[in-house]
């Protein structure tokens, strides 16, 4: 079966962050990116998929700018197939690039797409679910365990409280935990070989999808600073302090 | 405006995140209903008409809600809304899970895990892991929101008297079915809710010693976390996990032990009013936001704060 992964490129997950000055947005001039650490699970998974003989075609799928493209060749030395990268330089919204996937699995006609439950720059954990609305699919989000049965898919999900599995008709959309797996290393010639991997470019254009964004961010702040505190010497004089200066105890 | 409450419950008793999230409702202002969709779950309907703002419960009980699956739950939910401005949800798991496909099932954006109300249009939230502060503005006809519960208080469980109807439409998608749960046993405090949280890092080395600090909770009456290198090491279950991608907290006091404090463990926690530290690495980030540190090796200074404690609690 065929296996679609959406991949996002984001800021560096290691990096301290910086909002501008003019309160527009955060400083991504010069920044690291990397690959959303919840896609390369996503994508690891899909290979694993791979090579349990499950999914016979990998097909990686990036939204954004064409720095994206970095990200769609990294999946590909991870082990997927081919890429369609979606190129805009425009905000690309959860809602607008649900709508985005949805136009890409009608083309695909994937039995499992598989996405991140977020990326760490939004921090929106909504695009999977969207994409599972919109092309009337079911969903298994926050994934720790995937396995296809037949015409099922068993999900393992991270709950508040434990873990709950459920049965997805295929096709299905699921969205990964970190539990999931352990992300691999691409190798040196898999990177090669990833080169030579097609990788088509289309515009939302190209899709008839409108990616205007529906929320306006009207600024962006730095979060009040947390006033460093004192070292106490021991343990007793840390409960004196709880107990009779901040009175929490 | 009339706002709409997904009330978030176990089917026997109501998630204190719900009225944390009628909190929330009422700062938008205009009527605010409850909608409690599950199985048997017409206590929780009871308990959600007492909570005070609450106009009117709605109750739909029925199997396909059992489980909350959002392929189900999402039906209903779009047909519900239709007539509110408003859509609200604790952005927990379930939340998280079933809100943004009532969002494109309605066609619009949802904003997730707001931690404050400007207006009814426009709501504050945090970005990168909590590194920055956006303040978002919706142009969409119905607003589509997770709540974080630990940014608002919870609105009294007790002095409403709202009416409560049952809704007798059934939605079930067919799309998914429950195949079985495996729920984590703790007679502590919810980590969501706890006003005292103990968690335990990497420095922990193993699941064995978190009975230290479970012997600190339980003289303190608090939940016991843990970050993710704990969790990822398999000392202790996920459902323990403090961070962005875990449990948000925001407890009076959080006293992290053997935590670097990494940049997703403190999106966290770094909301808790008063953060105590205990590492031997004087030099770990925590200290940065620790109100009070302790630069001492854990094995020492646990059991230590235990005997402190059983003196003065």
């Amino acid at each position: 079966m065929k296996v679609l992964v959406a991949v996002k490129r984001v800021i560096d997950y290691n990096v301290k962050v910086r909002v501008k000055p003019d309160n527009t947005g955060v400083d991504l001039a010069n920044v690291k990116m990397a690959m959303n650490p919840f896609c390369e699970i996503a994508v690891e998974e899909a290979v694993r998929l791979k090579e349990k003989g499950v999914a016979s075609e990998i097909v990686v799928v990036s939204i954004g700018p064409k720095a994206s493209q970095e990200q769609i060749r990294t999946a590909l030395a991870l082990g997927a197939d081919r890429g369609i990268h979606i190129e805009t330089d425009e905000e690309v919204q959860s809602l607008e690039a649900a709508k985005l996937l949805k136009a890409v699995v009608e083309k695909e006609e994937p039995k499992l797409v598989i996405l991140g439950k977020q990326s760490i720059d939004s921090d929106n954990n909504q695009t999977g679910q969207m994409l599972a609305a919109l092309t009337g699919m079911g969903q298994g989000t926050f994934a720790s365990e995937v396995v296809v049965d037949g015409e099922k898919v068993n999900v393992t999900r991270e709950v508040d409280g434990g873990l709950v599995t459920v049965a997805l008709n295929l096709p299905a959309v699921v969205t990964t935990d970190l539990r999931l797996n352990e992300p691999r290393y691409a190798s040196l010639p898999n990177i090669m070989k990833a080169k030579k991997k097609p990788l088509e470019a289309i515009s939302p254009a190209d899709l008839g999808v409108d990616i205007a964004p529906r929320l306006s961010t009207l600024k962006v702040e730095a979060p009040a600073a947390r006033q460093a505190g004192i070292k106490v010497a021991d343990v007793a004089e840390l409960v004196d302090k709880l107990k009779n200066e901040a009175k929490v105890i | 405006m009339s706002i709409l409450v997904i009330a978030e419950h176990d089917n026997s008793s109501l998630k204190q995140a719900t009225q944390s999230v009628v909190t929330a409702a009422k700062a938008i202002g205009g009527d605010v209903d409850v909608l409690v969709a599950g199985e048997g779950c017409g206590a929780v309907a009871d308990a959600a008409a007492k909570i005070e703002g609450v106009n009117k419960v709605l109750v739909a009980d029925n199997a396909a809600y059992g489980h909350f699956l959002a392929e189900n739950l999402s039906e209903l939910v779009v047909e519900v809304a239709k007539g509110y401005s408003h859509v609200l949800a604790a952005a927990g798991t379930t939340g998280k899970d079933f809100l943004p496909r009532v969002a494109a099932l309605l066609d619009v954006a949802q904003i997730s895990d707001i931690i404050r109300v400007e207006s009814e249009d426009t709501f504050v939230r945090p970005i990168y892991a909590g590194n920055a502060i956006a303040t978002v503005k919706s142009s969409d006809a119905i607003k589509v929101v997770t709540v974080r519960p630990t940014a608002f208080d919870a609105a009294p469980a007790e002095g409403g008297s709202a009416a409560v109807e049952a809704l007798d439409t059934v939605k079930d998608a067919g799309l998914s079915s429950f195949v079985g749960e495996e729920k984590a046993v703790s007679d502590r405090p919810d980590l969501g809710s706890a006003s005292i949280v103990i968690s335990g890092g990497r420095g922990m080395q193993n699941g064995e010693n978190f009975q230290m600090l479970e012997k600190v909770a339980d003289i303190l009456g608090a939940a016991v976390g843990a970050s993710r290198a704990a969790v990822d090491a398999g000392f202790v279950p996920n459902d323990m996990q403090v961070g962005q991608t875990g449990k948000i907290v925001a407890p009076q006091l959080y006293i992290a032990v053997g935590i670097s404090g990494a940049i997703q463990h403190l999106a966290g926690m770094s909301d808790s009013k008063v953060i105590v530290a205990i590492n031997k690495d004087e030099e770990a980030p925590i200290f940065q936001v620790a109100d009070y540190g302790l630069v001492a090796d854990l094995f020492e200074a646990v059991p230590q704060l235990e005997e402190e404690l059983k003196k003065v609690v």
